[in-house]
């Protein structure tokens, strides 16, 4: 008998490959032609690329083999596993006012969702949108997404079904967050969703929106995330991103922007939950005068690796990027840190500053950090800096000699340090369960409070 | 008599292999005010750090015995919601911590472990207002982070205001006069002075006399080279002003 040979990386994308000609067989006929072309350039380019391994210098700190090994169960129903929308309250922001959409193993759910009052904006189904705005969502969906090093965003263009779609016209403003939740209630390993969100709001107006992924149930399935923001000029935009799944599961990003000139962006992200998750977020400073803000916080205990990895290309003059993420890692967890900025030849007077800081509450734990400038233009201000260190003593003693407890005391200091990042997210209501988040999970897990 | 606020006897303590303390005696009752002077390096701010339960300190002999109990035996905390207070000689700065949230918190816990009950934000704010007016303190104080961007003089005022807000039992003064101008000592020494009970106790760790201008003690100690080497009235303090430490020295060695 002789064995196929087969290169490691060919076996592995292999049943993505089958998957998608029978995807490709049953459900082309219901989707807009010009998505067809989209999806197939993703599968080719993931067939090309395969899935990273250490070899990559992008994903030198982050193992995604056991990604590779999962069983890939491509999963198209939305098993709502006893879900109701009064059980929503269990997740963050579920009291927050305004429109939630719901999505359910990344499907749109209507009955659990919150639909927006606001005739002059439109939030919905990316699904259904595909059909009832088709070409206004051609003219930007897949169009800021960067798959050319990006296996897993190409993943995504070839499989996604569903995710949220937002679009706020010109001069439009929405005061209350919107809300796309996505709640995992797969039981099953291996059991993969592709959840695909486009947000576009145009030139002057203004909106808040908050994304957020948890589950239902506990099973190492495989969250592969893209979401694309297309923000006009002068506008203002402040986007939370919270990862709280399971810890069995693989959670993977990419949020790619596409700043207009003067606007203002911040973009907040909370990561407390799964065993592997990634954010790759790019951002395209591609007009004059732009204000964006990356944030963002990092919370891990037992074998938990969370990963962010950012390139901020400022292509243009007279911008300010500022990246702050802070790590609080606990028992053996790890937190990955990578922080590219590239300012091109036109981009005078760029102001970019860079900070990671990773509090150890372990001596298990570690942080791998790797800030990066890249700078081509010669009037440039730029920064970066990092740190790894643990609470600090003298800060202990003193809170202790006050008569509070050494656990209280030690919950308080890692609550100031997320703190940091919490008190720049600007909407008042959203900043706020962000904090007492934050608090209950220091609260809950005893063991990241006191380092165990 | 009445019994001692704080006995300590024979203690010595170091750090590794280097000995600070060599046998100090010591005993504090109710309603007296004592001041331990003495020459850099003589063991005064260690001394301060062993009773509040600093761990970098090795206590090698000796016991120290608060109301009864031994406080070698006790964390930090548990001293502290005892009544043991130590006003720091460097006060730390806390970023991002409130600094209301952080006396609150302390506050409860010492009403926790005497069985009363918490105080809501609202029964706070009525409580330290007239204690922040005692000091002098800025109203927006209580806004800021422990210690952050105070002034030096800040610092030991709202090291004093913690103090009126937890009532201790034994208060231990590191060198609470160091870096202060006229204005703020006296502002400080009010503060002690209004804070002085016939229940409650006062430790003065000082270098110089000039606080006990405000704060006048009912012993003076002081410290050489780990020990207590005379102990007297206050008026030990302004000879030892006027004639130096050398003097009690070279007074010592004749005397042996």
């Amino acid at each position: 008998m002789t064995a196929t040979q087969t290169t490691p990386a060919a076996k592995q994308t292999d049943p993505y490959l089958k998957a998608f000609e029978r995807i490709e067989r049953a459900g082309a006929s219901r989707q807009p032609t010009w998505l067809f072309p989209l999806r197939k350039a993703g599968i080719a380019r993931f067939a090309e690329l395969g899935f990273p391994t250490l070899k990559y210098e992008d994903w030198r700190f982050t193992n995604v083999a056991p990604i590779a090994k999962l069983p890939f169960k491509p999963v198209f129903e939305a098993t709502r596993n006893g879900l109701t929308k009064d059980s929503l309250t269990q997740f963050p922001f579920a009291k927050l006012p305004g429109t939630r959409l719901v999505f359910v193993n990344g499907i749109y759910a209507a009955e659990l969702s919150t639909a927006s009052t606001q005739q002059d904006i439109k939030v919905g189904s990316l699904a259904a949108a595909l059909t009832s705005d088709s070409a206004l969502i051609e003219k930007h969906l897949g169009r800021y997404v960067r798959t050319e090093d990006n296996a897993f965003a190409a993943l995504n263009n070839a499989f996604f079904q569903d995710g949220g779609f937002v679009f706020v016209p010109a001069g439009k403003s929405v005061a209350e967050p919107l809300h796309l939740l996505f709640i995992n209630t797969s039981k099953d390993a291996g059991a993969t969703t592709h959840p695909r969100n486009l947000i576009v709001v145009e030139r002057e107006a203004k909106a808040t929106v908050i994304e957020s992924y948890v589950s239902l149930a506990s099973a190492a399935t495989f969250t592969n995330a893209v979401t694309e923001f297309a923000l006009g000029d002068n506008c203002v935009v402040e986007h939370c991103k919270f990862q709280n799944e399971n810890t069995d599961t693989f959670h993977i990003t990419a949020l790619h922007s596409h700043l207009g000139h003067t606007m203002n962006f911040s973009s907040h992200s909370i990561a407390t939950g799964a065993k592997l998750s990634r954010n790759n977020i790019r951002t395209s400073l591609d007009g004059e005068g732009i204000e964006a803000v990356l944030n963002g916080v990092y919370i891990t205990n037992g074998d938990q690796l969370a990963d962010h990895h950012m390139i901020v290309d400022h292509a243009r003059p007279n911008c300010a990027s500022h990246e702050y993420f802070n790590g609080i890692l606990a028992g053996k967890s790890k937190g990955v840190f990578h922080g590219r900025i590239l300012v091109r030849p036109d981009a005078q007077k760029t102001d970019a500053k860079q900070t990671n800081k990773n509090l150890l509450l372990s001596d298990e734990a570690t942080a791998d950090a790797k800030p990066q400038l890249e700078i081509y233009a010669d009037d440039v201000k730029c920064t970066h800096g990092a740190t790894i260190g643990q609470l600090n003593d003298e800060s202990i003693y003193y809170l202790r000699s006050r008569g509070i407890g050494l656990e209280m005391a030690r919950r308080m200091l890692i609550h100031a340090f997320a703190g940091e990042i919490i008190d720049r997210v600007k909407h008042d209501a959203l900043r706020e369960e962000l904090d007492a988040i934050v608090w209950d999970r220091l609260e809950q897990h005893e063991g990241v409070a006191v380092g165990k | 008599m009445t019994q001692p606020i704080l006995a300590i006897q024979n203690l010595h303590a170091g750090v590794e292999e280097k000995k600070i303390l060599k046998g100090i005696n010591l005993v504090i009752r109710p309603g007296e005010v004592h001041a331990i002077m003495g020459p850099n390096g003589s063991g005064k701010s260690t001394l301060a750090a062993i009773l509040a339960g600093r761990d970098a300190y090795d206590v090698t002999a000796g016991e120290v015995i608060y109301q009864g109990k031994d406080l070698m035996e006790m964390d930090p905390e548990e001293r502290a919601r005892e009544g043991v207070f130590l006003a720091f000689q460097y006060p730390v700065e806390i970023p991002g911590v409130n600094s209301t949230y952080f006396l609150r918190a302390a506050l409860n816990e010492h009403r926790k472990h005497r069985g009363e009950p918490e105080l809501d934000a609202m029964e706070f704010l009525t409580l330290v207002k007239e204690k922040m007016k005692l000091l002098h303190l800025p109203d927006d104080l209580l806004k800021r982070a422990v210690n952050v961007g105070f002034s030096g003089g800040e610092k030991k005022r709202n090291e004093i205001f913690q103090m009126a807000v937890l009532e201790p039992k034994l208060s231990v003064l590191d060198e609470t006069d160091s870096g202060l101008d006229i204005d703020a000592l006296r502002i400080v020494a009010e503060g002690v002075n209004k804070l002085k009970r016939p229940d409650n106790a006062t430790l003065l760790i000082t270098h110089y006399q000039r606080l006990l201008n405000y704060i006048v003690p009912d012993f003076v100690h002081v410290l050489w080279d780990g020990r207590i080497a005379k102990s007297g009235g206050k008026e030990l303090a302004l000879e030892l002003e006027e004639k130096g430490y050398d003097w009690l020295i070279k007074h010592d060695v004749a005397k042996a």
